[in-house]
């Protein structure tokens, strides 16, 4: 008994080794990636966040036999006055079940990276960024497992940040490319400015939770909470809203969710890494970490839910009218982080992060069949161009697409996969996850139970159409003609992630609920997850019906060429453009705060400091300028004007010593 | 004697010296006139010196001279230098420094 004690103990103190693995990949391909070439490096960089992966499967194999878990202290990070601030590794269910998704998802994306990035860098005319885009992700996964391990605020915090100056790199990866050499750049930059909007507000809330609560360390901070809500219910108010706007940004939600539709800009990998997987899940997982205090004030669980379940359908009706293969998967992880942060404002954050690891599984499964059928299309193009002479397509149109069924059977058996374990049927990944959502509204809030369904309708809708214009009918460009099948480095963790999206219904299967039995060792769980057998059918029946009213507004006539209009353009008129616009949220920001804000800023650039600063610094200067004009016709150069000047200044003196007295 | 022969003269050499440092051109004329007010001051000093009968003043007078004479050297040669440059020692014509 103690000795397979020692065993577990010595297992959990493996923890820092999930962060550490990645940055010895970092630094290995630093040093000699020049010299490796891309199977060098691409293995490497696997082999890390593979290493990450394994840590994480001995930790969660440990904390079967042990639930508690551990903190593991790496060293002491602050330490003034009372705060004690270290640098803890925090094994728990809660920590283990994201560093599994995490490391496990990102492993099988460094592997497809390896396919996807030969072809890109010489798609793009850059071979020698190979390097450059694996060092990027596997500093992603160190700052990400920093955020999920972390034990307390602040050790989060760095995580945090680290995980958003990834996204900003990766998003910028092609930074001189895009609109008008700025596009890709011009995107980065609004995803880092947006989150740090985000991320005063989380600082906010760190700030406020350290003035009153004097610590930063979850469970001290945690254990306070019961007996601040009784007397100080404003604060505990307060930090939740401001926490909530760290997750808006983060997660993408309204109001500022607007960066992760732009960030489709980065390479596909990292779209389906960080931007559909795992970054912008963190929101979601600082929630269920502090559920204490979201649950201390349902007032602010309202707030949380709410602005889950409006996102979730507006941007579930956002996806709708796009075109752009990734656009439409991008607002569609958008709406699905609505539904988990929705979830999480209703108290079911099982159901949170069931939804979470499912939703990780399949919209990265879509994201990467997306990627194939893109790099499927720049063969095409290709091939198409040798032989008709230079047409140009935008690859990522799924106008220019259609019938890619044929041409790219792995990647379409997949994705397919993929779309129905996201439209939430029976029995693929993403039905079980949502249904528990859905009961869980259905059980606490109808209003948001009526606003879920009708997302969970959209996203059924959306997804058929997406499916039937890319990969149904016929051809619709010369690229879609020519498209070619990717080769095997690329498919193989497509059809391990389609594995994944079948069976990851499993994790929290009704009846057995293995995942809520794990998590109950860490989390609080006010209402055990139930099985309604109505509201299942039911949430299944409006999967279906949106799916064949998808088929039978796209798959009974499909586009008849690349410019035809989308047949629900004239019904809904004027509705359909807005739709394709994004509701103009973009220009609405752009008038009512971008425009007034840089209007401030040219007033303090222009009137104030060129004007006032500049000029009261240029008077001193042109000042002394005048002053010294004045001075220097002193200097005569003529020595007998200076002995006379000197002769002249004893007299002085001596006048004065001799008449002082 | 009485005392105030000596600071007289001694006053009357100091004021050619000043004079013919401020009014004169030629180099060496200024010179020549600085060295006057040295020796208007090596005066004084022996003068005191030898009406309070204390030695100190009589030994500062060399020193003077030693210091006088290096300074000489020191400028002779600049003057030579100057004169080889500009082939006049004109002091008013080195005014290259004029602000």
């Amino acid at each position: 008994m103690l000795f397979q004690e020692a065993v577990m103990n010595s297992t959990f103190s493996l923890v820092p080794l999930v962060v550490f693995l990645p940055v010895l990949g970092i630094l290995l391909n630093w040093l000699f990636g020049k010299r490796l070439g891309e199977k060098g490096i691409g293995s490497i960089a696997s082999l890390a966040a593979g290493g990450s992966f394994v840590v994480s499967v001995l930790l969660a194999l440990a904390l079967v036999q042990n639930h508690e878990g551990a903190h593991i202290p790496l060293f002491t990070w602050i330490s003034v006055g009372n705060l004690d601030l270290s640098w803890v590794f925090r094994v728990d269910t809660l920590s283990v079940t994201m560093m599994l998704v995490v490391s496990g998802v990102g492993t099988l994306i460094h592997i497809y990276s390896i396919g996807y990035m030969h072809e890109d860098v010489r798609h793009q005319g850059e071979p020698k960024r190979f390097r450059r885009f694996f060092i990027f992700l596997n500093l992603f996964i160190a700052a990400m497992m920093i955020l999920v391990s972390a034990d307390n605020f602040l050790m989060m915090f760095v995580g945090w940040e680290g995980v958003g100056l990834c996204s900003y790199l990766l998003i910028g990866f092609w930074f001189e490319k895009g609109e008008g050499g700025l596009g890709n750049a011009k995107a980065a930059k609004k995803a880092f400015i947006t989150n740090r909007i985000g991320d005063f507000g989380l600082l906010i809330a760190i700030f406020l939770i350290f003035w009153n609560f004097g610590t930063l360390n979850f469970a001290e901070v945690f254990e306070m909470v019961p007996a601040v809500a009784q007397t100080q219910p404003g604060l505990l108010m307060a930090i939740t809203l401001f926490m909530l706007l760290g997750v808006t940004g983060k997660s993408a939600q309204i109001p500022l969710y607007v960066w992760l539709p732009d960030a489709m800009a980065g390479p596909t990998p990292v779209s389906a890494l960080i931007h559909a997987a795992t970054m912008v899940t963190a929101g979601v997982y600082l929630m269920v970490r502090t559920q204490v205090m979201y649950m201390a004030v349902p007032g602010a669980q309202q707030v949380v839910a709410w602005v889950g379940a409006i996102t979730a359908l507006f941007a579930g009706l956002i996806a709708l009218g796009q075109f752009d293969i990734k656009k439409v998967l991008a607002y569609s992880t958008i709406s699905q982080l609505g539904f988990m942060v929705a979830a999480v404002g209703l108290g079911a954050e099982v159901a949170a992060i069931f939804h979470l690891a499912t939703h990780a599984f399949f919209k990265a499964l879509l994201f990467l069949s997306a990627g194939s059928v893109i790099l499927g299309m720049e063969h095409g193009l290709e091939a198409g161009s040798h032989e008709q002479g230079g047409h140009h397509d935008d690859p990522q149109d799924m106008r220019n697409m259609g019938g890619i069924r044929k041409k790219m059977p792995i990647t379409f058996v997949v994705y397919l996969i993929g779309a129905l374990a996201l439209a939430g049927i029976v029995p693929f990944a993403g039905f079980f996850s949502k249904d528990e959502i859905l009961v869980a509204a259905n059980q606490g809030n109808m209003p948001i139970f009526v606003v879920l369904v009708a997302a969970a309708f959209l996203t059924a809708f959306y997804m058929g159409r997406q499916v039937l214009m890319v990969f149904f009918g016929d051809a619709r460009s010369d690229a879609a003609k020519h498209a070619k099948e990717s080769s095997l480095l690329v498919t193989v963790p497509l059809m391990i992630l389609a594995l994944l999206s079948v069976l990851g219904g499993g994790l929290n299967f009704p009846g057995v609920h293995t995942l809520e039995h794990w998590l109950e060792h860490t989390l609080e769980i006010p209402h055990a997850a139930e099985f309604i057998l109505p509201i299942a059918l039911g949430s299944l029946a409006v999967a279906l019906v949106a799916i064949f009213l998808a088929y039978l507004v796209y798959g009974r006539k499909p586009l008849a060429n690349a410019k035809a209009a989308d047949p629900l353009a004239k019904p809904l008129g004027i509705f359909f453009r807005w739709m394709n616009q994004k509701f103009m949220v973009d220009e609405l920001y752009q008038a009512v705060v971008l425009g007034p804000y840089k209007k401030l800023a040219d007033f303090f650039a222009y009137p104030v400091d060129q004007g006032v600063i500049d000029g009261l610094v240029n008077g001193m200067g042109s000042l002394t300028v005048s002053l010294a004009g004045a001075l220097r016709k002193l200097q005569t150069g003529f020595a007998r004007t200076y002995a006379l000047s000197i002769f002249v200044g004893i007299i002085a003196i001596l006048v004065y010593l001799l008449t002082r007295i | 004697m009485p005392l105030g022969y000596f600071l007289g003269l001694s006053a009357f050499m100091f004021t050619v010296g000043v004079l013919g440092v401020i009014l004169r051109r030629n180099a060496l004329v200024i010179f020549m006139s600085l060295e006057l007010m040295f020796n208007a001051a090596n005066l004084v000093f022996v003068t005191f010196a030898s009406y309070y009968q204390i030695l100190t003043g009589q030994i500062f007078v060399f020193f003077v001279m030693a210091v006088a004479a290096a300074e000489v050297a020191v400028g002779l040669a600049l003057m030579v230098a100057i004169f080889r440059t500009k082939r006049s020692i004109d002091i008013d014509q080195m005014s290259s420094l004029k602000g």
